[in-house]
């Protein structure tokens, strides 16, 4: 652990696989851009790979004043322990007050093994971050500029605000598609530090024998429109309306938990807690009763369409449009609405 | 050749399904009535370990942290065959966040000793955090495989393990010891053995019978509890008598493995929760549309308007 560094600089973990970085690396920049200047500190990312070092320009044009670049042939592909030694390396030595990362596999597997070396606190899939002074009567005494903490627990039931006073740095892993992916700025100028690391034989205990990636074929995150599906649907013969719908729009197709247990559609269609966060411009919610777990995932839409014959379903408490009806005859109502809408 | 493994399970409030009957009238969720499960992924953890016990001889160890009425889950692990189990209770150990949960669980893992696995369960459903297993890997100074969906191979220490990281999987190999989480979709998990729960149902950790013996004694006594050294008697007395019928299992504080109590419960772990706000499920009220031909047109052309639908 470090002890309480208020010049400490706000980081992120630039994630990345085979040249390509995630998107939630440089959403969290423009996250911690906003923390730094309100803490008036610099922003950093710590960039480990091999070949890596053109991307550092991306992360300096969406906010990086300092990017750490750690080069290692051995680092090309992830693994935990040499990553972690990376990331642990640079902040005993750097000292930031901040370290975020991706709430993704990887995030989710490196950010603890580093919390656990450093002795520090981390919180888990936060959708919100923000800073502020915190009163802790018990010492008599206030917390300057903390970072708050802010997530969904208890299976999404409650959202809890964390703080790690006292054993820095403060430590949290961000969901995706939650932080806005800001315009890069082209022009910004920032600074590349090469920095080594003294890898020991045993960091590399696990060998990686064979990797496949599949395309996205599912993209939630980025469609303007969801059509989404739930246990009401019925059967994966009835679901052929929700992607009639979907077609119809020209939007992605979404599933609730129960739609997916059921065997309606694959997981990857998923919205909610455990699969995908999303936000669209338009979200349909066709036979989803609205369990937290799935708001969670979809109430931040700017516009929410509930179709449920159950007037009393919770989904009608984050809907802005409510059709109380059976979803087999209002779908196709739907569809031939659309196919004759008026242009603008 | 013979693989000894551990497995840490958990209890958990059945977050998942929240009923009707567990929400308080100011729409928040009443914690209590939610029934206690075992967790998931903890499931399917214990079954991966079984199937290499099955298959290469050795052992399986259960090994949970949490109140005495977790002693219900190490049940579970007996019926469906794990050789041992293990509760660590202490009320010092209340309020641990995951890093302190991880430094008391890595300390009763050292205690138990000689092992090969440590599985866990790729999360909890109560906290969701997936960070214990990790964090153990780390203070255990062994390295780490999460989301494993396949144990592919197992020969001479060595395990090929398959990983399902999302968008794709790998396939890695490494010596053992190893810690191991485990996804919700590596394996069915056996049901619990007739036999073995005929068996297993009356085992007990000592926070069990002490809890029964006073309950009782205060029952026959009409409320007035018997001296402390009669009771101690007694628990003592059926301890022996399920120790002897192998029916008694292990119950372990925080001086039993010999931890440092500054890692442990509020002093050990860093974060603190600041606020906690329920979620209430508010009728903020929608605009109704009538499940009708101009109806739906109507909304539709509402959507064109404001440039929602293009």
């Amino acid at each position: 652990m470090i002890s309480v560094n208020r010049s400490g600089e706000v980081w992120v973990f630039a994630e990345q696989e085979d040249g390509s970085v995630h998107d939630v690396a440089l959403e969290l920049c423009g996250k911690a851009r906003e923390l730094a200047d309100r803490l008036g500190v610099r922003m950093g990312v710590v960039l480990a790979g091999w070949n890596v070092r053109e991307l550092s320009y991306r992360f300096i044009g969406h906010g990086a004043d300092r990017v750490y670049l750690v080069e290692d042939r051995r680092l090309e592909h992830y693994q935990t322990q040499p990553y972690a030694r990376t990331v642990c390396t640079l902040i005993e030595k750097h000292k930031p007050q901040i370290v975020l990362f991706g709430a993704t596999a990887l995030g989710r597997d490196l950010a603890p093994r580093c919390a656990s070396q450093m002795r520090c606190g981390l919180t888990a899939d936060c959708t919100d971050l923000d800073i502020a002074d915190v009163p802790d009567p018990a010492a008599k005494t206030t917390h300057k500029s903390l970072l708050l903490q802010i997530r969904p627990a208890f299976g999404g039931n409650i959202i809890a605000t964390i703080i790690n006073p006292e054993r820095w740095p403060q430590m949290a892993t961000v969901r995706e598609g939650v932080m806005p992916l800001r315009e890069p700025n082209l022009q910004r100028k920032g600074e590349i530090v090469a920095e080594k690391v003294a890898f020991e034989e045993q960091d590399f205990a696990v060998r990686l024998i064979e990797r496949h990636r599949e395309p996205r074929k599912v993209n939630l995150k980025g469609a303007r429109t969801i059509v989404a599906g739930g246990g009401g649907v019925g059967s994966k013969a009835n679901f052929k309306l929700i992607h009639d719908l979907a077609g119809a729009i020209g939007g992605a197709v979404g599933a609730s938990r129960a739609a997916v247990d059921g065997g309606f559609i694959d997981k990857a269609h998923q919205v909610g807690q455990t699969g995908t966060t999303v936000r669209p411009a338009l979200y349909i919610a066709c036979g989803i009763s609205g369990a937290i777990q799935h708001r969670a995932g979809m109430e931040e839409s700017a516009k929410i369409v509930a179709v449920n014959w159950d007037k009393e379903a919770p989904i009608f408490g984050v809907a802005h449009y409510g059709i109380v009806g059976d979803l087999n005859q209002v779908i196709p109502m739907m569809v031939k609405a659309i196919k004759e809408r008026p242009k603008e | 050749m013979p693989y000894h493994s551990i497995v840490c399970i958990k209890q958990v409030p059945d977050t998942a399904n929240v009923t009707a009957e567990a929400m308080k009238a100011d729409g928040t969720v009443n914690r209590a009535a939610l029934p206690a499960i075992f967790n998931p992924d903890d499931l399917r953890a214990l079954e991966i370990a079984l199937t290499v016990r099955d298959r290469h001889g050795g052992t399986v160890t259960a090994l949970t942290m949490g109140p005495p009425m977790a002693a219900a889950a190490l049940r579970e692990c007996l019926y469906r065959g794990a050789d041992r189990a293990i509760l660590l209770t202490d009320r010092r150990a209340a309020a641990s966040d995951t890093l302190a949960t991880s430094y008391i669980l890595s300390q009763a893992i050292k205690t138990i000793g000689n092992y090969d696995f440590v599985f866990c369960g790729r999360q909890a459903i109560d906290g969701d955090t997936a960070q214990v297993g990790p964090q153990c890997a780390e203070k255990l100074g062994i390295p780490q495989v999460t989301y494993l969906e396949q144990l592919v191979e197992l020969r001479d220490r060595t395990a090929r393990i398959r990983r399902n990281v999302g968008n794709g999987w790998e396939l890695v190999e490494v010596r053992l010891p190893v810690l191991v989480t485990v996804l919700d979709t590596a394996a069915e998990p056996r049901p619990p053995a007739a036999r073995r729960v005929m068996k297993y149902k009356r085992a007990r950790v000592r926070a069990e019978l002490e809890a029964a013996v006073k309950a009782e004694s205060e029952a026959a006594a009409g409320g007035k509890p018997l001296p402390a050294d009669q009771l101690d008697a007694e628990v003592e007395r059926r301890a022996e008598r399920l120790r002897c019928a192998g029916l008694m299992m292990e119950q372990w504080n925080l001086d039993d493995i010999r931890a440092d109590l500054a890692w442990c419960g509020l002093s050990g772990s860093p974060t603190k929760v600041h606020r906690v706000q329920a979620i209430v499920l508010t009728k903020s009220g929608y605009t109704e549309i009538p499940a009708t031909e101009e109806g739906v047109r109507r909304l539709i052309r509402e959507l064109v308007v404001d440039h929602t639908l293009g």
